[in-house]
């Protein structure tokens, strides 16, 4: 066993991994960070964002409004205080990024440019063309090679997080093109992991989304918080699940039915007019649009695709150039991918899985109650997305809470003595002969493939845009069922060298364990409130019983133990969720309430 | 659904370094659909047929960079590269060319990290600037100067199609050659005397014979050939000039 010692070690190389690291490198230089990613940092998923990221910039909007949107647009489940933090520093973040090179995209007289984007009353996106994930990621990635005192583990696969004393005090990883196994020791560990769509059938993530770091912190005693609600974004690629950013809807694109019909205006989303309004029709919030396609869907008035019911996304009426200027990407995913060029036809569209609100329990400075553990970015709740997230809110997340959970490790790795190696070490071996354990058994039968399908199947059908008890039941009953079988897994390769089926096999178990996670979580909360919407007598929101944070607790071998946590409420007290028309109603009720 | 399965062949290269003295070649049979990309296929193969197949892959969408394969012999992204196109004949997928094989699909890719490094790929400001002062201004035509070449998904496509590289590994070669360009033209940068050392060097531009094979294979558009030839002109420009001005010419 190879042994490295840090001071603080991150897992994730996305972008609240590289963030962090760069926060610690820029807090203390004399801090040893090791950076440990099973990909290489610019493979992360933070690279698929496509719309951009929200800060506020111009004149006309304030601060007051990003906390009132996110707010809102989280039913009422986020944690205020850390809402307020998060609009203050935002855009301080996304100029930081500007500094380091990131090409945001900019008006005529060189300001970065903002665009629109759902569930935003200002126009507030900072954005790079269609490809704002790629530059934000590309640009820390690049900007990490300044900082010497960054040691990346590219390609190690994190196993288990090393804990003695009550406090963490190092990881295992497995160096993937050998097999070996290392022990990180270090006094502080960020966990910076990224979501876990991937437990969910038709999902826009990807392969490496499997909630390794929700599940590594889960088994040590870390509630994951608020996990029941996962958000369905409502334009992707039939079968394929591939994203159609919201900002082909921000830049002025139509969701029509089969009879071309903009029917966002049935749902309370109208009136429908001509250009965006924001806040209404497609500039409505994701987990509303989805809920729309799916009545559609009911109504038969969807049209039947290869892979499923769609509506149409038309972003004809933008004209080529346009398009090809600001969304050059969706225009070739659409060519390539589906045959379509989206200046002369419509693109069909449906639902997909798209990101994980809940995460690990951290409070505002991304502490996580296990002393020395720290996460950021969507691995994590810190709380500002409540029950439904805003797009262009979690790329700005993960640079506000990435440098938060930096500058905390790094605090508390000065704050701290080196726990006892000796010790560090039997553990981290008992580590490897369990790991080992897996790869080398034999008299399995069960392919990893066919258990990570059935799981794929059964989130779909009993966690999927709306829930009823009795499938969400079959639900946890299967995933009881495919925990039991995983036990009895076969992995034909026994081999050292880039032994990737051994890792699946892994990532299968963190995402058994992530997928109970959910939909325990789920048949618990019995109310609809944002992304978790019911239809089997729990329709409306119930803020008497659960304005709350649901917590799931592991418990081995068995579901998990779910209880729930308060709701910090610093100024917005909950009112009514309303948009378009109604929306614009709701919020001239309110102001004249408060005078 | 009367219809037979339709399938379709598909021969990948294996390599384990545990067992095999050298690459062999091994065919399989895949379910065929108008719709399933060459990397659903190598999927196939893992899920259902043989799991020792080792590959990477993540994104499914051509931004992650992972992907590349030799595809009947052409440097491609597995993931937006789609069996229709080769239907009903044999596809043939291997490692990407001129780099070391670390196990069947997947390829060493170490060098390019260390050369990625190599050529400060970050903003040296040309003038410092607090966060209090708000962005630096950069016009649409500044932006457009360099945002090709920051477009680069580092899926290193352009050296499996670069004969130099193939023939000297030292060779800085196409993607880091557009990335150290693409700072140096970058409008809020003044590091460019740093890096033409290294454009210079033995390592440097002049390796490149022109062939031009690296943009076309560039999935995004980058076209790093463009930016080795701006290179070589601004090398053989500053050659010059270093024997007019102190510590090389480039301002």
């Amino acid at each position: 066993m190879e042994i490295y010692k840090a001071d603080v070690v991150i897992v994730g190389g996305g972008g609240a991994g590289l963030r962090a690291a760069i926060a610690v490198a820029e807090a203390d230089p004399s801090l040893r960070i090791a950076l440990v990613s099973k990909v290489y940092p610019m493979r992360s998923h933070t690279v698929a964002a496509e719309g951009g990221s929200a800060g506020v910039k111009q004149a006309s909007d304030s601060l007051e409004y990003h906390f009132n949107d996110t707010v809102h647009g989280g039913d009422w489940l986020c944690e205020q205080d850390v809402v307020e933090y998060f609009v203050a520093h935002c855009t301080e973040e996304l100029t930081q990024l500007e500094h380091w090179g990131c090409p945001w995209s900019r008006t005529p007289d060189g300001h970065v440019n903002v665009r629109a984007f759902g569930g935003m009353k200002i126009e507030r996106t900072w954005f790079a063309a269609d490809k704002t994930g790629f530059h934000m990621l590309h640009t820390l990635f690049q900007t990490s090679i300044k900082y010497p005192s960054i040691k990346r583990f590219d390609e190690h696969f994190c196993v288990d997080l090393i804990v003695e004393d009550g406090r963490v005090q190092g990881v295992v990883a497995i160096e993937i093109a050998s097999g070996e196994f290392t022990l990180v020791e270090a006094r502080s560990v960020v966990i910076a992991t990224g979501g876990a769509g991937r437990v969910f059938r038709e999902n826009t993530n990807g392969g490496v989304v499997t909630g390794d770091g929700m599940a590594l912190a889960y088994r040590h005693g870390v509630p994951l918080r608020d996990m029941e609600f996962v958000q369905y974004h409502p334009t992707c690629m039939p079968g394929t699940g591939l994203l159609f950013t919201e900002a082909c809807r921000g830049e002025g694109g139509f969701l029509v039915n089969k009879d071309g019909y903009r029917y966002l205006q049935d749902y309370g989303l109208g009136p429908a007019e001509p250009t965006p309004r924001n806040k209404a029709m497609e500039l409505g919030p994701r987990d509303r649009l989805s809920q729309a396609f799916w009545y559609e869907q009911q109504k038969g008035r969807t049209i039947e695709g290869q892979h499923g019911s769609v509506v149409h996304l038309d972003l004809r009426h933008l004209g080529e150039q346009k398009l090809r200027e600001r969304l050059p990407q969706i225009y070739e995913l659409a060519e390539q991918f589906m045959g379509v060029d989206p200046a002369h036809a419509p693109i069909p569209v449906r639902p997909a899985v798209h990101y994980t609100m809940g995460g690990i329990l951290v409070d505002g400075r991304c502490a996580a109650p296990l002393p020395g553990l720290f996460a950021a970015g969507e691995c994590s709740s810190v709380g500002i997305h409540g029950a439904n997230r805003l797009g262009s809110n979690s790329l700005s997340e993960l640079l506000v809470f990435g440098k938060v959970a930096g500058v905390e490790a790094a605090r508390h790795a000065r704050a701290v003595a080196a726990g006892d190696s000796t010790r560090l070490l039997k553990q981290a071996q008992a580590v490897e002969q369990r790991v080992v354990g897996l790869k080398t058994k034999s008299g399995g039968s069960e392919r990893i493939a066919t258990l990570r399908k059935e799981m794929a199947q059964t989130m779909e059908d009993g966690c999927g845009i709306y829930r009823l008890a009795e499938t969400m039941q079959t639900t946890c009953d299967k995933l009881d069922e495919l925990k039991d079988r995983f036990r009895n897994v076969n992995l034909e390769d026994k081999s050292s060298v880039w032994n990737t089926e051994w890792l699946l096999a892994i990532e299968l178990e963190y995402q058994l364990d992530v997928a109970q996670s959910m939909a325990c979580s789920a048949i618990n909360r019995r109310e609809s409130r944002g992304a978790h919407q019911r239809l089997d007598g729990f329709e409306q929101r119930d803020d008497v019983n659960f304005l709350a944070h649901s917590q799931a607790h592991y418990v081995a071998g068995g579901p998990p133990r779910i209880d729930y946590g308060p709701v910090r409420i610093t100024k917005s007290q909950p009112g009514t969720r309303a948009y378009g028309a109604a929306g614009e109603k709701a919020e001239q009720e309110r102001k004249a309430s408060n005078v | 659904m009367s219809d037979m399965q339709k399938t379709i062949e598909i021969e990948v290269l294996r390599y384990h370094p545990e067992k095999d003295k050298e690459p062999h070649r091994q065919v399989f049979e895949v379910p065929f659909t108008d719709d399933m990309s060459v990397l659903q296929g190598v999927q196939y193969i893992k899920d259902y047929l043989d799991g020792s197949l080792s590959f990477r892959w993540s994104c499914r969408m051509a931004i992650c960079g992972s992907c590349g394969m030799m595809i009947n012999g052409i440097p491609s992204l597995s993931c937006q590269t789609f069996l229709r196109d080769y239907y009903p004949a044999r596809v043939r997928v291997e490692a990407l060319a001129h780099f070391p094989i670390e196990r069947d699909l997947v390829i060493n890719m170490e060098g390019f990290i260390e050369k990625l490094e190599s050529i400060q790929p970050y903003i040296i400001p040309k003038e410092e600037r607090t966060l209090a002062q708000g962005e630096y201004l950069q016009t649409p035509e500044q932006l457009n100067a360099y945002e090709q070449f920051s477009s680069c998904i580092n899926c290193l496509l352009c050296y499996a199609a670069c004969p130099q590289f193939g023939l000297n590994s030292s060779f800085i070669g196409p993607a880091a050659t557009a990335l150290l360009h693409r700072y140096n033209v970058d409008s809020r940068d003044g590091g460019k005397a740093e890096r033409m050392e290294l454009i210079n060097s033995e390592e440097g531009v002049f390796n490149c014979t022109a062939v031009g094979y690296c943009s076309e294979v560039c999935p995004k558009h980058v076209d790093p050939a463009n930016a080795v030839n701006q290179n070589k002109t601004n090398s053989a420009a500053d050659y010059f000039l270093r024997f007019l001005a102190p510590k090389g010419g480039a301002k």
